[in-house]
């Protein structure tokens, strides 16, 4: 039964093609740049991702805003493609995994975690993160209140860009998510376009929102930062 | 059996009353009153300020009399008797004063209410219990009444309904509102009926017959097809009742000293200011009309500099302007007290101000209805002469002087395309349905595809939009949270009331452009400002505003908070009224024009005499294209080789063509351009020759898979993500929040272009989306009239030429694309330097 539902709602889309990576260094550590706004810590065997806002599209609906629920099952779907294709084993999502109060589509979610019980989800609360304990009991997911360090790496949701360590003097680098980073991208004919990317300055990264359904911040990169613009499914870095 | 008007009680009584006051009715009057105590409905076109709302008003007295001729005067509460649909809410007050005179003076015992954003919950409550005989109303107000529970019965005795200014809600969203509430009222009444006497088939009392609709209209080019969509759902009989009433019109152009052969748009006319002074002082009041709030404001204050005298019985009166300043103005054009007022279109519509006694149009009026209906705001007494003057803001305007003549001589007036198929109004409409007593599918589709807007739409798309609504499109049954209308045995109904309540609010945003208040940081409200002018401020740059010069601090609350500046200098704000484009008719009238002078008709107005050297020199340098023929102008200069092509269609098919024709010559051999364009023409420039020529040109110029390359090369989409803006919030996937709630619905935030960006990647079949790009091909490109050129294009003959410099046609167009690039200052140098080399 739980099969047949898994096999309707997730394996009959269309296939997913997987862009090759860009790998990013910090410390000895490899991070793949991933085009699906997600980054792969390769010594970790994990997948890092921000703002996923899971629910999102059913919240709109059940204000009688007819969103296309295909947003949210997409989102979902590419989650799963990741961590089959990289072969990871854990999730770190560095907050606002969920958008609002509970609904049904996250009930979606706890279907498909029940069936997958095998990977690791560590989040890392956003101000989004509002449902009850139980809910991250039942899903089996580790909730960190602030923060979470592994090793010279700390994860959060919001730091203020001034001064990502700030009180976290276990490490050295910082992941965080929040900002939802768009970068201005002006092609031929006074033609700009606004992009999701990677913001990466030399102790700290935001990532871009995993969500499709989410809006984009403009940041404006200083000389020394670095920006993967994500085009379509291709990494454009910048500079 | 018909009823002869001369013999009714109630013309009896109307007539003696007329003639107390020393009034006669006009013909047209009385064959309105004729037609309506028979229940006949049809569309009255009568111009502003005739009795057009006599016409219909004291028909219904007259048909109620008739009714009622013992008792008419003592009969009271009977139920709303006729309803009076006006788009302009400041017009309520003036049309209600006006009908509670006369109900006075005749000794009725009628109620005239007023239902509009305005009225307030003790008013409206009680209207609830007891109905006037008249409600005056708005289309948005009327579609609230329609969200109120039990509704019909309102409507029941209802006999007449009244669509006043109908040429100006005609080819608006805001008709379509107005043709699907008129199906509702009339499928109510029947519907009714039905109930009331469920056994009487001998239709005795088939009140439902009795109900006429009438719309009063201004002269425009379709008036049997806007009678068409506004009787659609009665489908009876009706009648069109023409106003003898003909209006002479005077027009004369203010004239430069000297005419500029090299001219430019925009500084003309200002350069003409002082000119203006005169014909201000000699009349008794009078409206200047300027084409965009920006450069009214720039007008107010050179009038005002040039005649400080004028202060404080001159005012400036447009869109953004506060409303209580609005209505004070407006008051005091009616007292006569104040000397001129600077406007914009914001003035065209509404009651009319006898002192008005001179008119002047600054710059192209672009279309030539509307430059009558301007004409006609002035000299108001019946046989007075309508005068309007003309002040070109460039010299080549003076040829549309000239063919505005010409037009106006033959009565070649634009029509207004009614709107199709506007399924975010629809959405809006079932939505207002549900939340009052619900609806049946099956009745309203019937009463829906009675309507002008809607008889074309499909099952499939009816079926879509239910399931839209119901179900929130596709969805996976089992996860599926959407909720809004439910289906409770057939009956379509929104039970939540925090959808109602939202939904009540979003009735009514069938709005322009977004609008953002201004405020003094002090306190005190300025006017409202387009929310894309704003954006691009900077903290301490000075704007102009209602005549004043504001300094920005900061935006707060969606409010920009401002003060007061001292600086002289200011930027004026583009408003996005401004881009206007020629209508079809003036330019082909123009077209005509010019046709006279390359022929040599001798027989030349005092325009184009004065034109004449202008016209000349492009004749030398280049070619004066006749009536059939398509000039094309190859020019070199240092900024690389332009293409100028010049087929008198306005700007927006202009920009449409421009991209389509620089797509089509890019397939010959890659080749990058800019475009520019004006109402005349659009140039092509490249820093590469352009392969144009006689071997490729009809073939570029070709209609064939138009479509196509519109969509190959103008970005349909982006253009497509600004439309849907409006269309989502009218079909309400955008909640703007309930008024003045701080917080907006907390995680219900989603801007347009990131809900365009979700359906066009998840929902591809979506109907709003749809409509979305049709708008874009409909309004932006003026689709048709993209064709229609093309194909007059084929069976005319294109000129090419190649001029060794500038010419008069081309100069105008080149300084616009310079426009972007300079100051107002530095571009005034340049062009000046530019006039001095070309040998103007």
């Amino acid at each position: 039964m739980t099969l047949a539902v898994l096999s309707s709602v997730f394996y009959l889309c269309t296939p997913f093609e997987m862009q090759n990576p860009i790998p990013h260094i910090i410390n000895n550590n490899t991070f793949w740049v991933s085009p699906e706004r997600c980054l792969y810590w390769e010594q970790q065997n994990t997948i890092i991702i921000a703002d996923m806002h899971l629910g999102k599209a059913g919240h709109f609906r059940k204000s009688g805003i007819p969103v296309p629920q295909d947003v949210n099952k997409a989102d979902l779907q590419r989650l799963i493609a990741l961590l089959l294709f990289f072969k990871a084993d854990r999730v770190i999502i560095v907050g606002d995994f969920t958008h609002s109060a509970a609904n049904k589509e996250l009930e979606l979610f706890k279907r498909w975690r029940s069936d997958f019980p095998l990977f690791r989800f560590d989040l890392v609360k956003g101000n989004h993160d509002i449902l009850e304990d139980h809910w991250y009991f039942e899903t089996d997911i580790t909730v960190h209140k602030k923060e979470l360090v592994i090793g010279d790496f700390c994860f959060r949701h919001e730091t203020p860009s001034s001064n990502p360590l700030d009180d976290c003097a276990a490490a050295s680098f910082v992941f965080s998510g929040h900002v939802h980073p768009g970068i201005r991208m002006s092609g031929q004919g006074r033609q700009t376009l606004k992009l999701p990317c990677f913001y990466f300055t030399k102790n700290h990264c935001i990532l871009p929102a995993f969500s499709k359904f989410t809006g984009l911040y403009k940041v404006e990169p200083k000389e020394e930062d670095l920006v993967y613009a994500i085009a379509g499914t291709e990494i454009i870095k910048k500079p | 059996m018909l009823q002869e008007l001369s013999d009714s009680p109630g013309y009896k009584i109307v007539r003696s009353w007329l003639t107390s006051k020393n009034k006669f009715p006009f013909s047209f009057q009385e064959q309105t009153w004729q037609h309506i105590i028979n229940a006949g409905s049809g569309l009255v076109n009568a111009p502003t300020g005739c009795g057009k709302t006599y016409s219909v008003f004291l028909g219904a007295l007259i048909g109620f009399i008739n009714q009622h001729p013992q008792d008419y005067s003592t009969k009271k509460n009977n139920g709303l008797q006729l309803l009076w649909i006006t788009p302009l809410r400041a017009l309520a007050k003036d049309i209600g004063r006006a009908m509670e005179e006369v109900i006075g003076e005749l000794g009725m015992n009628w109620q005239v209410g007023i239902r509009n954003g305005d009225t307030d919950v003790s008013e409206r409550q009680r209207q609830k219990k007891q109905m006037p005989e008249v409600l005056i109303i708005t289309p948005e107000s009327l579609h609230l009444l329609l969200a109120q529970k039990g509704y019909a019965e309102l409507f029941q005795s209802l006999r007449i309904i009244a669509v006043d200014e109908w040429h100006e809600l005609l080819g608006s969203k805001r008709g379509v509102q107005v043709e699907l509430a008129l199906s509702r009222i009339v499928g109510s009444q029947e519907s009714g009926e039905k109930r009331h006497s469920p056994f009487d088939s001998s239709g005795l009392t088939t009140h439902n017959s009795r109900l006429c609709i009438w719309g009063i209209s201004a002269t425009i080019g379709n008036l049997e097809e806007a009678k068409e969509v506004l009787l659609s759902p009665l489908k009876k009989e009706s009648v069109i009742i023409k106003a003898d009433v003909q209006k002479l019109i005077e027009v004369e152009s203010v004239f430069p000293d000297e005419i500029e052969k090299y001219p430019w748009a925009g500084h003309l006319g200002i350069k003409l200011a002082h000119k203006v002074i005169p014909i201000i002082l000699q009349s008794k009041t009078t409206l200047v009309f300027i084409n965009t709030r920006g450069m009214s404001e720039t007008w107010y204050h050179t009038l005002l500099n040039i005649c400080p005298d004028l202060a404080g019985s001159m005012a400036l009166h447009h869109g953004s302007v506060d409303m209580e300043l609005r209505n004070w103005i407006e008051e005091n054009l009616h007292t006569g007290k104040l000397k001129a007022v600077v406007c914009t279109a914001s003035l065209d519509l509404g009651v009319d101000f006898r002192p008005v006694e001179t008119v002047i149009q600054v710059g192209s009026p672009k279309g030539v209805a509307r430059f009558l209906q301007r004409a006609g705001r002035s000299g108001h007494s019946p046989d007075a002469v309508s005068k309007i003057y003309f002040l070109p803001t460039h010299s080549l305007e003076l040829m549309e002087v000239a063919a505005l003549k010409s037009a106006i001589k033959e009565n070649v007036i634009e029509s207004r395309e009614p709107k199709l198929l506007c399924y975010d109004v629809l959405i809006q409409y079932l939505n207002t349905l549900a939340i009052s007593d619900g609806f049946i599918p099956g009745e309203i589709y019937q009463e829906v595809k009675a309507t002008y807007a809607f008889r074309d739409l499909l099952k499939e798309e009816w079926e879509q939009i239910l399931h839209l609504i119901t179900e929130g499109g596709n969805a996976l049954q089992q996860y599926n949270d959407f909720k809004k209308v439910e289906v409770i045995d057939g009956t379509f109904k929104i039970n939540s009331r925090k959808v109602a309540m939202r939904h009540r609010i979003h009735i009514g945003t069938i709005v322009s452009d977004p609008m953002m208040k201004v405020k003094f940081i002090t306190g005190g409200y300025v006017g409202v400002i387009e929310e894309y002018f704003i954006s691009r401020l900077e903290p301490g740059d000075v704007f102009s505003l209602a005549g004043k010069n504001l300094e920005f601090v900061m935006i707060k609350d969606m409010t920009a908070l401002v003060r007061k500046s001292s600086k002289k200098k200011s930027i004026v704000p583009s408003w996005a009224g401004g881009r206007m484009p020629l209508s079809a008719n003036l330019g082909k009238k123009l077209r005509e024009t010019l046709n006279q002078l390359a022929t040599g008709n001798k027989q030349l107005t005092k325009e184009l005499e004065r034109l004449s050297p202008l016209l000349e020199l492009q004749q030398q340098l280049s070619h004066l294209p006749k009536e059939n023929e398509l000039l094309i102008e190859h020019i070199e200069t240092e900024d690389g080789y332009h293409l100028f092509v010049y087929p008198f269609e306005g700007r927006l098919v202009h920009e449409a063509m421009a991209a389509i024709l620089a797509y089509r010559i890019s397939r010959i051999r890659p080749i990058t351009f800019s475009f520019a364009m004006n109402d005349y023409g659009f140039e092509l420039l490249s820093d590469q020759p352009i392969p144009f020529d006689d071997t490729n040109a009809y073939e570029l110029f070709s209609p064939d898979d138009l479509l196509n390359d519109i969509q190959r090369s103008v970005n349909s989409t982006e253009m497509a993500k600004r439309k849907f803006r409006d269309v989502a919030v009218i079909g309400g996937l955008i909640f703007q929040g309930m008024p003045g709630e701080k917080k907006k619905a907390r995680h219900l935030q989603a801007s347009a272009s990131l809900l365009f960006n979700v359906f066009s990647e998840y929902d591809q079949g979506n109907l709003l989306l749809r409509q979305s790009y049709n708008e874009v091909l409909e309004q932006q490109m003026e689709e048709t009239r993209l064709r229609n050129m093309l194909e007059r294009i084929q069976e005319s003959k294109i000129i090419i030429s190649f001029p060794g410099q500038l010419t008069p046609f081309c100069f105008p167009i080149k300084v616009d694309s310079m426009r972007e690039d300079l100051s107002s200052e530095k571009l005034e140098d340049r062009v000046k330097r530019m006039q001095i080399e070309l040998g103007a």
